[in-house]
């Protein structure tokens, strides 16, 4: 913790598979293939964005990501430093490989606690793997409080106030840092990088760690660590393409006719 | 082979049960032995009977969390009951805002695995989950290595809630340990957002829009053909997350499992984040502009058009028949 007028966020940033592309799973894990090109969770660009502008509004600090991968990819974490983060660590083992969500989280945690923030941000669930537990995991190893699916947030001094969103609305939660908030899509507008940004990307610090840099037993994480394992992989029960009308003007009677049938008008 | 005993998190609203922890009781029962529920909240007492009715023969009421978020003290009690030798085999949790952080600050505190998504569940020690991935195109089973508790953590609308024609449940209080820093978020103020019509995820015909819809003022033409439809209003990531829409209208991975008897997607592609939300409906009318929109391919009635032109005359339709 620094002085009240800090303000130092840690932002966790997944590198995934292009969601354009189509997936698929590791013949030998079944879990997710990302041998491929990884790029930044878009989902993450939203609380890069928030940390960004929480730093800005008090003035003084800085953002750092924290991001693991299992092939030293850094891809992502460039988009994000050249969106306007100070610096990254990225933890990389060929260990991590296969690590399910508090595997991942006991890594992200020790990682973050380097850093020492007064908030730490991530999205409420990554776009891949989208279990959405590795936040409060997080927050809970490190001793913190937690707010999730924020769609507003702003720091008065020491505190949070953060509007979470609910089944019947939100709430206006507020807490005292340090603490994690995890953003929905809605908090901010994420900017695009600039060319400016970019190249200023390249020169910033972005510290690779290994699991055992961190002092953690390799046999908590990766597969080792899971405590899970795929026993089947099989297709879905495919739903078939229907009657497929090319609209001449007239389609809009298709779709009543579809409806009487179903007897639901 | 089955469990001995099941626990399931029982959230409420208003004084009443969510469905979620109706569907959970329902599928606990073929999956151990015993039943019981988790609930909190202060008023557990007036719908004691009804978890009682779908299954749990004893409700751990946690009693009222004050202004508290129910992550860190649920969590805290129930890995106290483990820690004394009283916890349960496995715990089922509803995939929803509070259930989620449960399930979380459960997983790190009794440094178990957990297993979240869940569309289905078979019963074994331990059971093991069906999940959706690739939008619903795959279906990936998974189970568990380690030793109990196991904790799943499962979608809305995996299982149909049914009576169990079980009576009163035994309710006994579990009390709520020291949660220290973990605990310090406090709601302040509680807002509902009403919505006019039928419930998104209980509506028999539901309509979305997405993206095709051009602009946040031609949402209209869905609220319009939904009331026609007696029908609840939905939307796509794309629209909420550009403000169009609040985010209760979104249907998808993020937002809301709907199983309609009719769903109709307006402008709407079909990403994966959104299939997955609405592929078990009976029926799928879809209206897009591109062939190739991976939605035509899951429609039962597909129709390759514009939005603005079809919408309006649908409309006019079905307002000269009523």
């Amino acid at each position: 913790m620094g002085n009240t007028a800090d303000m130092n966020v840690v932002v966790c940033v997944k590198q995934i598979p292009d969601p354009a592309t189509p997936g698929s799973l590791d013949p030998a894990t079944k879990t997710l293939d990302r041998s491929g090109k990884l790029i930044i969770d878009e989902s993450d660009m939203y609380g890069v964005e928030m940390a960004l502008q929480l730093v800005n509004t008090a003035g003084e600090g800085e953002v750092t990501l924290v991001s693991m991968a299992p092939n030293g990819e850094t891809g992502g974490l460039r988009t994000a430093l050249a969106m306007g983060a100070a610096k990254a660590i990225l933890v990389s083992d060929e260990t991590l490989k296969g690590s399910d969500a508090l595997g991942t989280a006991k890594v992200l945690a020790a990682a973050i606690k380097r850093a020492g923030p007064d908030l730490i941000l991530a999205a409420t669930e990554s776009t891949d793997g989208y279990t959405g537990t590795t936040p409060v995991q997080i927050a809970e190893l490190l001793d913190l409080p937690s707010v999730t699916f924020a769609k507003h947030i702003e720091v008065d001094g020491t505190t949070v106030k953060v509007h979470r969103q609910t089944e019947a609305g939100y709430d206006e939660v507020t807490c005292p840092l340090p603490a994690l908030v995890t953003v929905t899509a809605g908090v901010v507008e994420p900017r695009y990088p600039s060319f400016k940004g970019i190249m200023a990307a390249k020169g910033k610090p972005l510290d690779q760690l290994t699991v055992a840099d961190l002092g953690i037993d390799a046999g908590q994480v990766g597969q080792a660590g899971s405590g899970q394992t795929i026993t089947d992989v099989a297709d879905a029960e495919e739903r078939k393409a229907g009657e497929i009308v090319e609209d001449e003007g007239d389609a809009h009677e298709k779709v009543v006719a579809y409806l009487e049938k179903l007897k639901v008008i | 082979m089955s469990l001995n005993r099941i626990w399931v998190l029982a959230e409420a609203f208003g004084g009443k049960p969510l469905t979620i922890t109706l569907e959970l009781l329902t599928k606990a029962r073929e999956l151990g032995a015993t039943v019981e529920a988790v609930a909190w909240g202060g008023d557990v007492a007036t719908y004691a009977a009804e978890l009682g009715a779908h299954g749990a023969t004893k409700v751990h009421d946690l009693g009222d969390l004050g202004d508290s978020l129910a992550g860190p003290p649920v969590a805290a009690a129930i890995a106290a009951a483990v820690a004394a030798g009283d916890g349960p085999d496995a715990i089922l949790v509803g995939q929803t805002y509070d259930g989620r952080d449960i399930a979380g600050r459960l997983s790190a505190k009794l440094d178990k695995p957990v297993l979240t998504n869940v569309v289905d569940l078979a019963a074994g020690e331990p059971p093991v989950a069906c999940h959706a991935v690739f939008g619903g195109a795959t279906i990936v089973k998974a189970t568990f290595d380690g030793g109990a508790p196991y904790i799943y953590v499962v979608r809305a609308k995996s299982f149909a809630a049914e009576p169990s024609g079980g009576g009163a449940p035994e309710v006994v209080s579990l009390s709520v340990p020291d949660t220290g820093a973990t605990n310090a978020a406090k709601v302040v103020e509680r807002h509902v957002e009403e919505r006019s019509g039928p419930k998104l995820d209980e509506a028999p015909i539901v309509v979305s829009g997405g993206r095709g819809l051009g602009e946040a003022e031609n949402f209209k033409m869905i609220e319009e053909l939904a009331k026609l439809l007696k029908a609840a209003p939905g939307a796509s990531r794309a629209i909420v997350d550009a403000g169009w829409v609040p985010y209760s209208y979104q249907v998808g991975q993020t937002g809301k499992t709907v199983k309609p008897t009719v769903y109709i997607a307006c402008g709407i592609s079909g990403a994966t984040q959104h299939m997955v939300g609405m592929k078990g409906a009976k029926n799928i009318i879809a209206i897009n502009k591109d062939k190739e929109a991976p939605i035509l391919q899951i429609a039962d009635l597909g129709i390759v058009g514009d939005v603005h032109k079809v919408l309006p005359k649908l409309i006019e339709a079905l307002k000269a028949r009523s």
